[in-house]
């Protein structure tokens, strides 16, 4: 029978399958931070329980640390508590941790690709929804809660059911200022935030197979924001060639018995999927969120809508509590959303291309006078690349703000946090209220919207800067 | 986890859609090491701001069922949302769809989620809006809702409703088939990826 790309992997993984029961499926890859395990180390030690593969568990602190002064203790108790708490079961269960000031600390989803972990055709889970992140390599890769991540930890293993199919085809070539992040809130905002319910989504066409791995990873990323399980790419030389070399990636005979493998892992051509969406990649546009949630997203041309157009009861009034919780006019151009903050960096946008995208825009020019940009590195070592190649210079230089490596505004667990009613352009991943900050108002964008608004002070695209120069 | 067989309560009408975990409880909560004691969290921005929020309604303070629109516990993948439910004294939640990773953890933690035709919803919210002392009761050995003189079937899953009803533990289950997790690992590629340093 033809089978999808993620149906393969899946099968790949079945370690025991009976009727009448979830399949249990072998994880190859656990992923742990601080924030949901320290509850599930405690439910091993109160059960006696090891954890079962540390060789295949990797650890990291990325949620609660600071961007600044990295190297002091963390100011905040509570933080810090947890972040000692992870260190304290990474030591006790012998599993490997980067911790603050490693050079290999990060953002989980950002370290697991750069250290060559994240492999096609793995399974990899971790304690985070944002895990669908390493699909772009062509693996089945999934968010889990607390009482999963103990699972895992004691037995390797996951029972699941297998998720439906989905398959979002985006071809033709994308124009010029359109990103990765603008297809994936466009994805977002033409199937809603349930459209991707039950489903793993494989992300192909024309050009998807054009971008980079991490514009794939970007795309990747916001799959749950689709509401979908997964969301993965097929392997292909862009893959091979990105991983070539990395510390974790397979090595001589390895790798090429490794590569003829992962040459296998496509969907057939006569697969079917359970439903199927078509994206002509020439019609897209930068994207910008004007809502609460990450489908309430727009063309930057656009203007706020007027919560009398939805057709939906539910879907008016969440237009209506998301204005108010906004401060947005219907009918206002989305270019005229004047912000306080931009936030550059997280799981989505957080690693040396969407750098090299920002500091290209404000190579030689200062930002807005009354706007704050933050720019987070995703890990330590984008974060030395980026100063290798003189980016940070290029931020600070503009007036930016040059931090150490977290998720840092994405979620604010740290002290980078919005001001109740405070105004961000962030390339993160959600807009939720108050997600960066109590009382805190979100548009998700691109990086390259978000160096271009930063430089102007309201949503702008980057194109809408060579016509004032050239104007 | 407890065992959940029925509940009979009051429900409290959240007639919103896209209840994102976030909100259910924020950030700033996740930073405790406990499994317990999130009840201060729950819906605390809608609990604090909106005098009108239906928790901040006396007649619902007590609802141990939670009735909400359509992509109910969308987001971040944080168990810590349905802990703080089982804290804020709800033992089931009733919505037309629920976010996978929400609805998966809930099965993990003995909340009941159950999922509704919207309609079903509707009638319900009308119901409980019109008599808030409406007894509501959850049968999952029936797979039924029941609520006046309305009765309404919902699906679940045979293994996971058997978990449930009996409190069952997932990695005990699980323990039993150490055999087949054993085999399974004998035929992995050695090329696969380990975690340890690399010197």
């Amino acid at each position: 029978m033809p089978t999808t790309l993620a149906e393969k992997v899946y099968e790949a993984h079945v370690v025991r399958r009976t009727a009448g029961e979830p399949d249990l499926l072998y994880i190859d890859l656990h992923l742990v931070h601080e924030v949901t395990s320290p509850q599930a180390f405690d439910g091993l030690r109160a059960a006696g329980r090891t954890v079962r593969r540390p060789d295949l568990t990797m650890a990291t602190e990325d949620h609660n640390v600071p961007t600044l002064d990295i190297l002091a203790p963390i100011a905040d108790p509570v933080s810090r508590a947890q972040v000692e708490a992870l260190r304290k079961n990474a030591a006790e269960f012998g599993i490997r941790l980067a911790p603050m000031g490693d050079r290999d600390q990060g953002i989980v989803h950002v370290i697991g690709p750069q250290l060559g972990l994240t492999q096609p055709g793995m399974t990899i889970v971790c304690g985070d929804s944002h895990t669908s992140t390493h699909g772009a390599f062509g693996a089945l890769a999934f968010g889990i809660g607390t009482s999963e991540v103990e699972h895992v930890l004691a037995t390797q293993t996951l029972p699941q059911y297998k998720p439906k199919q989905m398959a979002v085809t985006v071809d033709g070539e994308l124009p010029p200022g359109v990103s990765a992040k603008d297809v994936i809130l466009a994805v977002i905002a033409e199937i809603g935030t349930g459209g991707g319910q039950g489903h793993v989504i494989e992300y192909r066409g024309s050009a998807i197979e054009a971008l980079s791995m991490e514009a794939r990873m970007t795309i990747c990323n916001m799959s749950i924001e689709a509401g979908a399980k997964a969301g993965l790419i097929a392997p292909d030389q862009v893959t091979f060639d990105y991983l070539q070399g990395r510390t974790h990636a397979p090595t001589g005979a390895d790798w090429d018995a490794a590569v003829e493998y992962w040459r296998t892992l496509r969907t057939d051509e006569d697969a079917v999927f359970d439903r199927e969406v078509h994206i002509d990649a020439a019609t897209l546009t930068p994207y910008v969120t004007w809502g609460t949630n990450p489908g309430q997203g727009l063309p930057i041309d656009a203007a706020v809508p007027d919560p009398a157009s939805f057709a939906d009861e539910g879907d008016r009034r969440a237009a209506e509590q998301a204005l108010a919780y906004m401060g947005l006019t219907p009918g206002t151009p989305l270019r005229e959303i004047e912000v306080d903050t931009v936030f550059l960096g997280s799981c989505t946008n957080g690693r040396i291309e969407d750098l090299r995208v920002a500091a290209e825009l404000l190579r030689g020019k200062r930002i807005d006078a009354d706007t704050r940009m933050l720019v987070v590195p995703g890990s330590v070592a984008v974060k030395a690349q980026a100063e290798a190649e003189g980016l940070d210079k290029v931020f600070l230089d503009a007036g930016a703000e040059w931090r150490g490596a977290g998720c840092s505004m994405c979620l604010g667990m740290n002290p980078d946090q919005l001001k109740p009613g405070e105004r961000s352009a962030s390339t993160s991943n959600r807009n939720f209220q108050g997600r960066q900050g109590k009382g805190g108002r979100t548009h998700l964008v691109s990086p390259s919207v978000a160096a271009a608004t930063a430089l102007t002070g309201h949503l702008t695209a980057p194109a809408d800067l060579q016509e004032s120069v050239t104007v | 986890m407890d065992a959940f067989t029925t509940h009979t309560g009051t429900a409290a009408p959240l007639r919103r859609t896209n209840v994102d975990t976030d909100q259910i409880i924020p950030a700033e909560y996740l930073k405790r090491i406990t499994r317990t004691g999130f009840e201060d969290g729950l819906f605390v921005a809608w609990r604090t701001n909106e005098p009108d929020f239906v928790l901040n309604q006396p007649q619902y303070a007590d609802a141990s069922i939670l009735v909400a629109g359509p992509d109910f516990g969308t987001g971040s993948s944080r168990e810590h949302a349905v802990w703080a439910l089982l804290d804020g004294g709800f033992r089931a939640v009733i919505s037309s769809r629920f976010a996978d990773i929400f609805r998966n953890n809930s099965t993990k933690a003995g909340l009941l989620t159950v999922v509704l035709p919207q309609d079903a919803v509707e009638a319900l919210w009308a119901a409980v809006e019109a008599d808030p002392t409406t007894q509501v009761t959850v049968d999952l050995e029936a797979k039924q809702v029941g609520y006046d003189d309305v009765t309404v079937a919902f699906d679940i899953d045979d293994y996971t409703r058997w978990r449930l009803l009996e409190g069952l533990d997932d990695v005990g289950l699980t323990e039993r088939n150490l055999p087949d997790i054993e085999a399974f690992e004998a035929g992995r590629p050695s090329w696969l990826p380990h975690a340890q340093p690399v010197s």
